[in-house]
């Protein structure tokens, strides 16, 4: 039976170990080493090396093929001294990891060199609890949680699409949320509307939902827009810096506009509608894919155009496309996965189906084509010839 | 012979249905074999002898005006969406 000193001693004798020297050389290459930190949490808290990715010791077999599934990445990995990172180093070659290095000396013999080092932003324990389903996802993590908190998002709308849209931003501690609506509560929006409530009614749905919001989670601060949105406000409220623009509107004039200004302050939205039994769901990202003009170039005429308040909505239909919605915004703030851009997803309720279809970029479109004819706000009540509702 | 989806905008024109079979080898005689059923089509999908500007039609879950408009081929067991624009958000 081997001691611990006899053990480390074989461990080292069989991985490779670079000096903090040879790891800084590697950082400043930028040669596409990854540095892995198996520290406990709190050591991390007190900095670490730039750019590395954190994964406690404990959990590094669980996570690290998450976290790096590429396993001819080249991997330092460090903790205090080099010792505890010797064998996660020999656990990583274990498994399947082929250019693996143990940073000898540690993070402690890096200061000793005075090489940079990134002090964390830290979650509260608090903070900690409340999103700890979201950390244990490595594409979520402690990283993502902070970008979330971070995030600015512009919800169109607090009514059907907006109300599980910013109830599930909230919960997800998408730390600013702006609510641009001008109508109050009313006793017909409950069916569906489920950021109010029966004792809101009369209230302004801005100031409802801010008090929604921001009791489900304390983390959040709610903008509240108690407006319509129009060519004349549109700049000022965007000029608030939004990362995303959840569409919720329901009417044709209000998404036109909306089209235009993202385009031209290149902001993504995340766009959603919804009628009777069908809803449709998509993602405008400027400059990296189509605009809501290249899909739908004109609004058809009134008659055929009925508002969910003419010709009905079913009450869980607006739940199912805003938390796609919800879903396609919180993936654009991380960064993760494949969004909806390019795509136009078709919900069926009455048959449960999903279909897909291809949307391109035109390069004839008025506003983000290749000669644009749009380049200032329109009259969009005239171009969509239609009462407007919201 | 095309499976076609019928938005809901357009069902009171033909009688409620959400799919419809129709005949054609193009997307023009697919569309033309609806409107011969159910004339009222014809106002909602065309203008002036094309595909009406408001509304999309996809074939293979490809946009006509990607392709060949209403020349677009349609084979056997081919599903055509008919997709008008819709605002509703609340």
């Amino acid at each position: 039976m081997a001691t611990y000193r006899e053990l480390l001693a074989q461990v080292k004798s069989e991985i490779d170990e670079i000096s903090t020297i040879e790891a800084q050389e590697r950082l400043d290459s930028s040669d596409g080493s990854l540095f892995v930190d198996v520290r406990e949490p709190d050591e991390w808290d007190e900095g670490h090396i730039p750019g590395a990715i954190y994964t406690g010791r404990g959990r590094l077999e669980q996570r690290i093929e998450g976290l790096v599934p590429d396993k001819s990445r080249p991997l330092v990995v460090y903790c205090s001294a080099g010792n505890r990172s010797a064998f996660a180093a020999k656990v990583l070659e274990d498994l399947g990891y082929v250019n693996v290095a143990n940073l000898g000396g540690g993070f402690s013999d890096w200061k000793r060199n005075g090489f940079e080092i990134t002090m964390p932003r830290v979650l509260t324990p608090d903070q900690r609890t409340r999103y700890s389903r979201h950390l244990l996802i490595p594409e979520v993590g402690e990283e993502g949680q902070q970008r979330l908190l971070d995030a600015r998002v512009l919800l169109i709308g607090a009514g059907g699409l907006g109300s599980p849209a910013s109830l599930y931003l909230a919960a997800a501690g998408v730390g600013t949320l702006g609510i641009v609506d001008a109508d109050v509560v009313d006793e017909s929006n409950l069916q569906r509307q489920i950021v109010h409530s029966t004792d809101r009614l009369g209230e302004p749905k801005v100031a409802s939902a801010k008090r929604t919001l921001e009791a489900l989670n304390p983390d959040v601060r709610v903008i509240p827009f108690q407006e319509r949105l129009t060519s004349e406000n549109v700049d000022r409220i965007l000029a608030e810096g939004w990362s995303v623009i959840v569409d919720g509107a329901d009417n044709f004039p209000t998404r036109y506009l909306v089209n235009d200004a993202s385009v031209w302050s290149g902001i993504p939205v995340v766009h959603g509608s919804i009628f009777r039994f069908e809803g449709q769901v998509t993602v405008f990202s400027p400059g990296a894919g189509p605009c809501y003009r290249c899909l739908f170039p004109q609004p058809p005429p009134p008659e055929l155009a009925p508002s969910c308040a003419e010709g009905g909505v079913l009450g869980v239909l607006p739940g199912i496309i805003g938390s796609i919605q919800a879903n396609e915004t919180l993936k654009l703030i991380l960064d993760r996965g494949d969004s909806l851009a390019g795509r136009l997803l078709l919900f069926d309720a009455l048959g449960t189906t999903l279909d897909e279809v291809t949307v391109r970029r035109s390069p004839d479109c008025p506003v983000c084509g290749d000669s644009p004819t749009i380049t200032e706000y329109v009259d969009y009540v005239e171009f969509c010839n239609a009462p407007v509702h919201l | 012979m095309a499976a076609v989806r019928i938005p809901p905008t357009l069902r009171a024109e033909v009688g409620g249905a959400r799919e419809l079979d129709a005949d054609g080898t193009t997307v023009a005689e697919v569309i033309d074999d609806l409107v011969e059923r159910y004339p009222p089509l014809a106002a909602q999908l065309l203008q002036d002898g094309d595909l009406a500007p408001f509304v999309n039609v996809y074939v293979g879950g490809e946009d006509v005006r990607t392709r060949d408009g209403l020349e677009t081929e349609v084979r056997e067991g081919d599903q055509l969406i008919l997709l008008p624009a819709m605002a509703g958000g609340s």
